[in-house]
């Protein structure tokens, strides 16, 4: 295709102790694309998520961003991506527009610049009505859209979405991808996305790329995946090519902490 | 520089907003001040010590700043899965900045904390012996905050679960209150305890407060404020040490 690598990850191996969280993984990402990461929880996406946006160092292997080592060029490569975790990080005291104008501080974003973005995204994501309302008082919804205009408001090159419609109704979760997928116009930007919903990855990834155990099973389009495994859903092909649907892991730390975050929520 | 900044303003903006949460932070300093102030006041006052009220209040305000300190870190433990903190560890800013940023927020919250009571013990009858002595006092003040802020950013950053929340409670912050000498005087203790007192940092915030404010003091201004820097320059290397380490 003669397409440009905007990521590239090469044979790279995170262990946690004795477990291994991602397994000797290979894989690129084109310039322009949605990519979608599709596994069952625990298959080692947010491992791969974290070591690509400098949270975590690989144990072996190599990440490289826009041409950049992700491990020694921490900083160079933090100004080039966006990013919206699993679990939220806005500051849900403060209003829309605050959490906006810090990010835009801590990105460096020149004042009037800053001012600009922030008004063009919040009217994207259509929460310009709502700029100077405590984010606390947000839905889930309207807190993951302003985490995407958060983490666009530098411009970068790629934007990772870690299970961006975890926890949505089917009419929030048809409106986030609507936006995603308009991105590519109005922004231009790489979009890599993880999801444990196959119909969701069906529908929005140009690619996508099959985790289980920490390994990549299989890789390329909706259309191509079926193809190879001889199916004719994407659900099918995944079940062909990890033998299961489903798999249940032991909780960590993490996992805990959001049980008692679920239940303060309510 | 911005960075620190609007970090700071962050906390400072936070704690402004969160009416309730002042109000419920008074309880504790306000019990202390209450019954043990007047409960053990004429004890204390005829075994020929003088007013309890006056002896105790520069203890309730280190104890407030204290614990407000204190909490700003472990709260962080929470915010680094669901908060803001993982926002600003993926941000091109280096690490020490937020470190900086966040701990002088905490810090600066704890002393506007510890003026509240200030003003609360002003009310229950505390007379300072000299109003010019006051802004040293604060100063103090200031030093105590910084170093259990940047101790309790060192604390968030090292633990993994909220179960070491009640670890910390109980193992430091209590210690830490009730070994600094800001309930009894630290003359004619029991060896071993004398010890200990000795080692908590607390002890010389309260004597050096206790001794610009009402002008009784063990160690004397000069030492306390020396070892209050020293601890001071010490725990904010170790929080952004431990801070720099953090994975999420």
């Amino acid at each position: 295709m003669g397409d440009q690598s905007i990521i590239r990850v090469q044979h790279v191996v995170k262990t946690f102790g004795k477990v291994t969280a991602v397994n000797d993984v290979s894989f690129d990402l084109r310039a322009g694309e949605i990519f979608a990461f599709l596994g069952p929880n625990g298959a080692g996406k947010t491992t791969t998520i974290k070591m690509l946006t400098t949270l975590l160092h690989p144990t072996s292997g190599a990440l490289e961003l826009d041409g950049l080592d992700v491990t020694t060029h921490q900083t160079e490569v933090r100004k080039r991506f966006g990013v919206v975790f699993q679990d939220p990080s806005l500051d849900s005291e403060l209003t829309a527009w605050e959490n906006m104008d810090i990010h835009g501080v801590l990105y460096h974003v020149p004042r009037h610049v800053r001012r600009a973005r922030c008004e063009v995204l919040l009217r994207m994501f259509e929460l310009w009505d709502r700029r100077d309302d405590l984010v606390k008082t947000f839905s889930g919804g309207m807190k993951r859209r302003l985490e995407i205009a958060r983490g666009l408001l530098h411009t970068p090159k790629v934007l990772f979405l870690d299970e961006p419609t975890l926890g949505l109704d089917p009419q929030s979760r048809n409106q986030m991808w609507t936006h995603v997928r308009n991105l590519r116009g109005s922004e231009g930007v790489t979009v890599f996305l993880t999801t444990h919903y196959m119909d969701e990855a069906d529908r929005v990834a140009d690619r996508i790329a099959v985790i289980d155990h920490g390994r990549i099973v299989a890789t390329g389009s909706s259309a191509e995946l079926k193809q190879q495994t001889g199916t004719d859903s994407l659900e099918a092909a995944f079940l062909a090519l990890t033998g299961t649907t489903i798999r249940d892991e032991s909780a960590t730390a993490a996992d805990q902490m959001r049980q008692v975050a679920r239940v303060w929520r309510r | 520089m911005a960075v620190v900044f609007v970090l700071w303003l962050r906390e400072l903006k936070k704690y402004l907003r969160s009416r309730v949460q002042i109000v419920a932070s008074l309880g504790t300093p306000l019990m202390y001040l209450g019954v043990l102030g007047f409960g053990l006041g004429p004890v204390f006052q005829r075994a020929g010590e003088g007013s309890y009220l006056q002896f105790m209040a520069p203890g309730v305000i280190g104890m407030t700043v204290l614990f407000t300190a204190m909490f700003s870190g472990i709260a962080m433990l929470w915010d680094r899965q669901f908060g803001f903190l993982k926002e600003t560890l993926v941000a091109p800013v280096p690490r020490l900045a937020i470190m900086i940023g966040r701990t002088l927020g905490g810090a600066t919250v704890a002393v506007l904390q510890g003026t509240l009571i200030f003003g609360v013990t002003l009310i229950a009858g505390f007379r300072p012996v000299s109003l010019l002595a006051v802004p040293l006092a604060f100063l103090v003040i200031a030093l105590i905050a910084v170093i259990f802020s940047a101790l309790a950013t060192a604390i968030g950053s090292s633990l993994k679960e909220m179960q070491g929340f009640q670890m910390v409670m109980n193992f430091l912050v209590l210690p830490t209150f009730f070994l600094s000498g800001a309930i009894y005087p630290l003359e004619g203790l029991p060896r071993v305890l004398g010890a200990l007192t000795r080692i908590d940092p607390l002890t010389y915030g309260v004597d050096g407060v206790r001794g610009l404010l009402i002008g009784r003091t063990h160690f004397g201004v000069a030492l306390d404020v020396a070892v209050l820097l020293g601890v001071g320059v010490l725990f904010v290397l170790f929080g952004a040490w431990r801070f720099s380490k953090i994975e999420a």
